[in-house]
């Protein structure tokens, strides 16, 4: 390593280097935050430098935005439910091809090999996907925060019993657990699946907020709290987890990334969603081995679960820097 | 430490014993066993699902069939193995024998790529805060962790295997193709290595010139179909090898280390002379494993032998040096097999099975075949780790930057290779490990899924079909692999924890 820091003149150089075409090309990666917060007579509340701090940060910006927009798109084009959308075609009916289904203005997305609209049919998938994503980073959070919260909190068997079923949960690979309990409740369509999911994706975030309340029940202010005499249950709620929300959001955040990919994989094995519902995993599987024939067909689905995917990670990222900015400060 | 090693074993246990209880019971309610009979038209329908029923005990108390799948296990201890019997009443020991053979090798070589380019990155991205190269990693790293991985394994097919088939059909490059090659080498490797405006350009200039000259004399040569390595090359690569081992360890001012490299290297090259009769003529994997023990142990002669005050280090970088020595000295074998073997297998990178089908070749040829196949499932599993560890290393190695002592070790003239490597990288690697550990796991969910996509029969398949026909044995089994994989992998983490971060040895 002493040829790679010989580089710097002095050695001790250690000015972050942006060179031009870095930060043009990806400015998106790590951005904005890094610069430090003007010094004003005005003071902020904790949340308002939290958001402050997520506003600069332009990759996470951006893909707040593109995220948005994609979640209108999805539930708008085709309607929910009942509702219809403003897209003219539907997803159940097969149209005349034209030439070899190939994209058109017609069919941006092109028509599967029956003469489908792909647009409604991935646009569909992506509704079905986006709502197991958020569902299940929904009920894992709560499991999460729920055991992880009690068991840093009581100690004692609580916390021994509570994270030996984490680690038993931990040590069956998530893809099987996952795989048979969503053949389990592959009958009672996405809600029964988002749910299962959610009971086994929970266990890093129990981990990491019992980690949190271990050094929090320490503090003094839940010392002060203890000394006025208040319960278990309000001390949990009113000041311990409140300070661990930092923790809690960003690792939601990021459960969604993760289910999104998890369910989509369940859904390519056969073992997730079950037709006639749909994902952006089945029609990748259902379209496959069209790839050299009809690229198109396996192109958009994968790309859409690429998109979420990233856009969340992205704003993860973003909060995560937002709220414990201490990692992007340059060293001194 | 040995009782904090037993009760770390004792915990794990229990916890294994729950998770299998808690799997099996999942499992045998999963689905209904007789679904593809009870949807036949066979005349003998009632006859077979009565035998299928008898052979998986449905009429039985799950615990009863808990228990017995249990003790079979439990007979492996006492050299009577039962894992059961499938569906269709093969034995699973067996399949499992030959599934985690194939399956704990992709997860093993990628887990061991993963750990050392994303750490290697996640280092350099640390020491480069916030420069483009900086900017690009991250933004690959963000972009491979979001990667379905399906969806991924059908574009490297298609995008890697197939395209590459098809060009090693010629062999050759395009002079366009030579310069934007170079032009991508050159731009990243003044990225990385920064310093001074005039510095960087040097390196990009030499960085370009070297790349495309060496391609231009590969293409001229048809390296690429017949290619060489050689005596010289192995000694050259070896050397340089030894000489940046000994940078990063112990800095080249310890002339000691760094005579104790070189010579291992040239120990390494004379010993290759002198067995290459043997390992062209005879080779096998057990020659292979036994001179490399030979090898571990010369190299550590060595260093001990030349070590003197610096011994320690000495040892660690000969010992390093040695592995690479005998890295190379496979990839030269290797290399020179190739033209041969594209002789045999005209589109070399497969992407289907774990081996060729009725693929006939000598030791070296069989070795580059599997070496083929096992390319692009690694690959994939391989990127898809390497994103997270080379962002935790990343943050983790911010994080111990700013610590006080990191300033410390710099206000009292430590050079910057000791403070970053013995003090700020040292204690990074604390929470890495619990990283690699947890990753494991994740691999093998990944591996699940590659090994569908490119047609493995391993692990992943007995899992799916097992699941697929609601039938516990083979799931079980698998379970039991990964799962004691997992253990094993936990267990190392805690050990080398213990090792890195004395306040927790007991």
């Amino acid at each position: 390593m002493s040829d790679i820091r010989n580089s710097n003149p002095g050695g001790e150089d250690y000015e972050p280097q942006i060179s031009a075409s870095g930060t043009d090309a990806v400015g998106l990666a790590a951005g904005g935050s890094a610069a430090p917060l003007p010094t004003e007579d005005k003071s902020y509340s904790q949340g308002q430098l939290v958001a402050r701090r997520f506003f600069r940060h332009r990759g996470a910006i951006t893909s707040m935005i593109v995220l948005g927009l994609l979640v209108v798109v999805a539930f708008t084009s085709i309607g929910v439910g009942p509702i219809p959308g403003w897209w003219p075609k539907d997803y159940t009916l097969q149209y005349d091809k034209i030439g070899d289904g190939a994209p058109t203005w017609e069919y941006p997305f092109g028509q599967d090999t029956g003469g489908k609209d792909y647009f409604a049919l991935v646009m569909r998938g992506t509704q079905f996907s986006l709502i197991i994503a958020f569902s299940v980073g929904i009920v894992s959070t709560i499991v999460g925060t729920v055991v992880g919260a009690l068991a840093g909190f009581y100690r004692g068997w609580v916390e021994s019993v509570l994270m030996r079923v984490t680690d038993v949960f931990i040590i069956i690979p998530l893809l099987a657990v996952a795989a048979v309990l969503g053949r389990m409740a592959g009958d009672s369509g996405i809600w029964g699946l988002a749910l299962v999911l959610g009971l086994v994706t929970w266990t890093s975030l129990a981990r990491l907020v019992r980690g949190e309340v271990l050094s929090l029940r320490e503090r003094d202010f839940v010392l002060a709290a203890r000394a006025v005499g208040t319960g278990a249950w309000r001390i949990i709620t009113r000041h311990v987890l409140p300070s661990a929300v930092g923790v809690i959001i960003v690792s939601a955040t990021l459960s969604i990334s993760s289910a999104i990919l998890l369910e989509t994989s369940l859904s390519y094995l056969g073992f997730g969603v079950q037709p006639p519902d749909t994902s952006l995993g089945t029609l990748i599987h259902d379209y496959q081995a069209a790839f050299s024939t009809r690229p198109w067909l396996f192109w958009w689905p994968g790309i859409m679960i690429l998109t979420i995917a990233l856009c969340v990670n992205f704003i993860g990222d973003g909060l995560r820097d937002a709220f414990d900015p201490r990692q992007n400060r340059t060293k001194d | 430490m040995l009782k904090f090693i037993l009760r770390r074993i004792g915990v794990s246990a229990l916890v294994l014993l729950g998770a299998s209880f808690l799997m099996f019971i999942l499992v045998i309610n999963s689905g209904d066993p007789l679904k593809d009979l009870r949807e036949s038209n066979a005349q003998n329908r009632e006859q077979l699902m009565a035998q299928r029923a008898e052979l998986l005990r449905l009429d039985d108390n799950p615990f009863e069939r808990y228990w017995d799948w249990l003790t079979g296990v439990a007979g492996c201890f006492t050299g009577s193995c039962d894992l059961g019997v499938t569906i269709n009443g093969v034995d699973v020991l067996g399949l499992t024998q030959q599934a985690a053979a194939s399956s704990l090798r992709l997860i093993t070589l990628a887990t061991l790529l993963a750990i050392v380019v994303g750490v290697a990155l996640g280092i350099l991205t640390a020491i480069r805060q916030y420069s483009g190269f900086d900017y690009v990693v991250t933004f690959s790293a963000f972009l491979f962790f979001s990667l379905p991985v399906f969806w991924a394994a059908t574009l490297l097919k298609e995008f890697a295997a197939i395209q590459y088939n098809n060009w090693i059909a010629v062999g050759q490059y395009a002079p366009t193709t030579i310069v934007v090659a170079a032009l991508v080498v050159g731009f990243v490797l003044q990225a990385v290595l920064g310093g001074t405006r005039r510095r960087r350009l040097v390196t990009g200039v030499g960085a370009f010139a070297f790349v495309a000259v060496v391609l231009f004399v590969f293409n001229a040569l048809d390296w690429w179909r017949n290619p060489t390595f050689g005596l010289g090359g192995v000694l050259l690569v070896s050397a340089a090898a030894g000489v940046l081992v000994t940078a990063l360890v112990a800095g080249l001012r310890n002339r000691r280390v760094l005579y104790a490299a070189l010579t291992t290297s040239v120990v390494g090259t004379v010993a290759y002379l002198a067995f290459a009769p043997l390992l062209v003529n005879q080779p096998s994997w057990l020659l292979l494993a036994g001179l490399f023990v030979l090898t571990l142990l010369v190299s550590a002669g060595i260093g001990a032998a030349w070590g003197g005050f610096a011994r320690r280090q000495a040892m660690l970088v000969t010992g390093i040096t040695g592995v690479i020595t005998s890295i190379l000295v496979v990839a030269d074998i290797l290399i020179a097999n190739w033209s041969s073997f594209l002789g045999i297998k005209s589109r070399p990178i497969s992407t289907i099975g774990s081996q060729t089908p009725n693929f006939t070749g000598d030791f070296w040829e069989q070795v580059l075949d599997m070496g083929t196949q096992i390319l692009l499932p690694t690959v994939l599993l391989t990127l898809v780790s390497v994103a997270t560890h080379s962002r935790y290393t990343r943050s983790s190695m911010l994080e111990t930057l700013n610590q006080d002592y990191v300033r410390t070790a710099r206000s009292k003239g430590l050079s910057e290779r000791e403070v970053i490597v013995k003090h700020a990288f040292r204690n990074a690697l604390i929470p890495i490990t619990t990283i690699v550990a947890f990753d494991f796991a994740a691999l093998i969910g990944g591996a699940v899924i590659t090994e569908q996509v490119f047609g493995w029969k391993g692990m992943g398949a007995l899992f799916q079909d097992g699941l697929n026909a609601v039938d516990p044995a083979p799931v079980m089994a698998f379970f039991l692999v990964t799962g004691i994989a997992a253990v094993v992998m936990n267990l190392v983490a805690d050990l080398a924890y213990a090792a890195l971060d004395p306040r927790i040895r007991r």
